[in-house]
């Protein structure tokens, strides 16, 4: 069990040029501290990419890979293949990719890649819009959230569907390891980083990773506004490993999500009905979540 | 490793398994294919190879033609040689790949079995599918049979991997005319090609002492210069692809011509200038109106790009007029080879005689009798006669 004061104070991603406040920031400091100097990066068209390879200042101080938006799965393969091929062992290949160049453009090869089994882990962090092009909407856009796509207006409540459930995917595809996590939990997230490590074949993690630019909050919020959106059911902390489905943190209650969602610009003119039918489907979510995986 | 005891002989292959052939003779550490015709012959030898442990590589069964480039351009970050097998629609849909490929310089080679684009689709050759890369920064060759498609993969190694060029390698051969026509080829012995193509020594050999991004971004003030290298990459190349199909000529008897290769060109007064298997028809062409004693000529354009720029304005002087056969088109202009021909041969002395004739698209038949048209146009031209620039040849209409 890794704790913060195990790690490392080796710093592997250093100096990039991400906001103040970035979820996404925190999830590849303390990935790759949890990785160590033999690991390989992949990078998708993304936040992560754009902040952290502006040549000829690269901030990733472990071989990287900036890749083509929807490629990261097959990207991961080839290095792992090629490494497997010319026996060079306990190296770490990881691909960092959002929430579009995972659930929307890259969810082919990422599919392709975790059928073959090849070995990697693959991190989506989850800011929940296309971030580095300006906050357009994804698959993973939740609803109601107002993005420069589905703004909100007289006949519009921003983005019309919920979100994708891309861990349900992973988990179909029968995937030896596959995790939810939070930037906000980090212990959490860096253990599961730990098992991935040591998953022989594909490991996905996909991490919520709370924008103060897209979400609209102060920076100084990040931590909070993550903590908010596990506490109010939005977003849960599993593992599935073994063919079984593992709930890291249960809260006893859930909370209002008008909490959360009013802590954001981006949900402001959501009206108490719209709030309702949130909270509802909410409820049904993790009634399916008692249901399938905690019995 | 499993392909040591491979000796030289001479078996009937078609196209597609001389390709497959050459690939394994290259020790590719990583394969990553996506089926198409007319290309799937290839994918499913190695296949074979892979699977009666003739080959040692990692096979990557990609889920995509996209993900077929993206999962070579991982493993030859890490090191490894790489290769890769396509055609047309597939072409077509790793196309942002190409240009990742060349611009961070991975030395990847990738056969491409020549075959029109849809819509309306079609499953036949022409060229418009690699014509239409030209811009993407890869080396491309075409070759006119077997035995050239199996000399050229393991040539383009060499290339690719060479230390001032480092760029990705595209063999094209017409689909079916070369993928599927079986024809007598020379396979070489492992030991041969190992002399000739040793283990790949890769500049990007994993090293955590000293870590390297690769493909990052650079900004407009860095941007032009990586360019530069690309573009200086690519004309060092020409040199080197003279010495190289040269010494593989000195160790394996067959010489290819380096970029272009002539026919009867010596005291021609006109030439028409082809691209892979019509070739062969053509020179049948030139000998049977050599016979009638006229004085024509073949240049066999083996290279796209780079571009024998070089050679096609010394070739100014020596001909009266120049015939190109496009099998593919620019809608709106012509086709891409009467294009690069032409604008090689200007200069201040004024514009060449040259005819750029469409042919050949969609895998009709170039007949002998439409080269021998060809070749009678050209003729008329040299004797001040009018010719349009462009013409279709073997039109319905
Ligand atoms: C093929 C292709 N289409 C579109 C783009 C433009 N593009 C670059 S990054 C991006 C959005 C990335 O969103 P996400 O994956 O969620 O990462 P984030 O920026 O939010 O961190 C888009 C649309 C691209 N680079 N390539
Ligand atoms: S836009 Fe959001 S995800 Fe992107 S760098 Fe800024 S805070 Fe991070
Ligand atoms: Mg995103």
């Amino acid at each position: 069990m890794i704790k913060m004061k195990d790690l490392t104070d080796k710093e592997y991603l250093y100096g990039h040029k991400a906001c103040p406040g970035c979820g996404m920031g925190i999830v590849g400091r303390l990935a790759t501290k949890v990785l160590g100097e033999k690991t390989i990066i992949a990078l998708p068209a993304s936040c992560m990419s754009t902040v952290t390879t502006q040549y000829p200042q690269m901030n990733y101080s472990v071989p990287s890979m900036t890749m083509a938006f929807p490629g990261t799965g097959a990207v991961l393969s080839g290095m792992s293949a090629g490494l497997k091929s010319l026996g060079v062992k306990d190296v770490n290949v990881i691909g960092f990719a959002g929430d579009g160049g995972t659930a929307d453009i890259g969810i082919q090869a990422l599919s392709g890649a975790v059928e073959r089994g090849d070995d990697f882990i693959y991190v989506c962090y989850d800011n929940e819009a296309y971030m580095n092009t300006g906050i357009q909407r994804s698959g993973m856009t939740p609803y109601g959230a107002t993005t420069t796509t589905t703004p909100s207006g007289t006949a519009s409540i921003g983005e019309k569907h919920f979100k994708k459930n891309m861990f349900e995917i992973m988990i179909a595809h029968r995937i030896p390891y596959a995790a939810t996590a939070c930037s906000s939990y980090t212990t959490d997230f860096m253990n599961k980083i730990e098992k991935a490590k040591n998953i022989k074949g594909p490991a996905y993690i996909h991490v919520m990773a709370p924008c103060p630019t897209g979400w609209g909050f102060p920076s100084e919020l990040t931590v909070e506004i993550g903590k908010m959106i596990v506490e109010c059911g939005l977003w849960y902390l599993a593992e599935y490993e073994n063919g079984k489905v593992k709930m890291n943190l249960v809260p006893k209650t859930l909370k209002p999500v008008k909490d959360y969602l009013m802590a954001q610009k981006r949900f402001k003119h959501l009206k108490d009905e719209d709030i309702k039918a949130i909270e509802e489907h909410r409820d049904s979510e993790w009634e399916l979540i008692r249901e399938n995986w905690m019995k | 490793m499993t392909n040591q005891n491979i000796v030289s002989s001479r078996e009937f292959l078609n196209g597609d398994e001389a390709v497959a052939y050459g690939a394994r003779l290259c020790r590719p550490n990583v394969v990553s294919v996506y089926p198409i015709t007319p290309q799937t012959i290839v994918v499913e030898k190695i296949s074979e190879f892979v699977a009666n442990n003739s080959m040692d590589c990692e096979y990557v069964h990609v889920e995509s033609e996209h993900s077929a480039m993206a999962a070579a351009m991982g493993a030859s970050m890490v090191g490894a040689r790489a290769f890769t097998a396509t055609s047309s629609q597939g072409l077509a849909y790793m196309h942002e790949m190409l240009h990742y490929v060349s611009g961070s310089r991975f030395p990847i080679v990738m056969m491409n079995a020549n075959r029109t684009l849809a819509a309306p689709w079609n499953i036949f050759g022409d060229q418009r599918d690699s014509m239409a890369q030209r811009d993407t920064g890869w080396i491309q060759v075409y070759v006119e049979n077997g035995q050239e498609s199996l000399d050229m993969i393991i040539q383009a190694y060499r290339l690719a991997e060479h230390e001032g060029i480092y760029l990705p390698v595209m063999v094209n051969l017409d689909g079916f005319v070369n993928t599927h026509t079986y024809e007598l080829v020379s396979i070489p012995s492992q030991k041969e090609v190992d002399e000739f193509l040793p283990a790949f020594a890769s500049k990007n050999a994993v090293d955590f002492n000293n870590p390297r991004s690769y493909c990052m971004s650079a900004s407009t003030e860095w941007n032009m210069e990586f360019r530069y290298q690309q573009h200086e990459a690519m004309m060092n190349a020409k040199k080197v692809i003279e010495s190289v199909d040269k010494e593989f000529g000195d160790k394996f008897g067959r010489y290819h011509g380096g970029m272009v290769k002539e026919y009867k060109c010596d005291d021609a007064e006109v030439v028409l200038v082809t691209t892979g298997s019509v070739s062969g028809t053509s020179r049948l062409v030139v000998d049977s109106m050599r016979e009638k004693g006229l004085k024509v000529g073949l240049v066999k354009l083996r290279f796209f790009r780079p571009f024998p720029v070089e050679y096609f304005k010394g070739l100014k002087s020596r001909v009266k007029a120049v015939g190109v056969i496009d099998r593919n088109l620019s809608f709106g202009y012509e086709g891409a080879v009467g294009s690069e021909v032409k604008s090689a041969m200007y200069d201040s002395c004024g514009s060449p005689k040259v005819i750029d004739f469409i042919a050949g698209i969609a895998g009709r038949d170039i007949k002998k009798k439409d080269i021998e048209l060809m070749y009678n146009k050209l003729l008329n031209l040299s004797k001040g006669q009018k010719e349009e620039e462009l013409q279709f040849i073997g039109m319905r209409w």
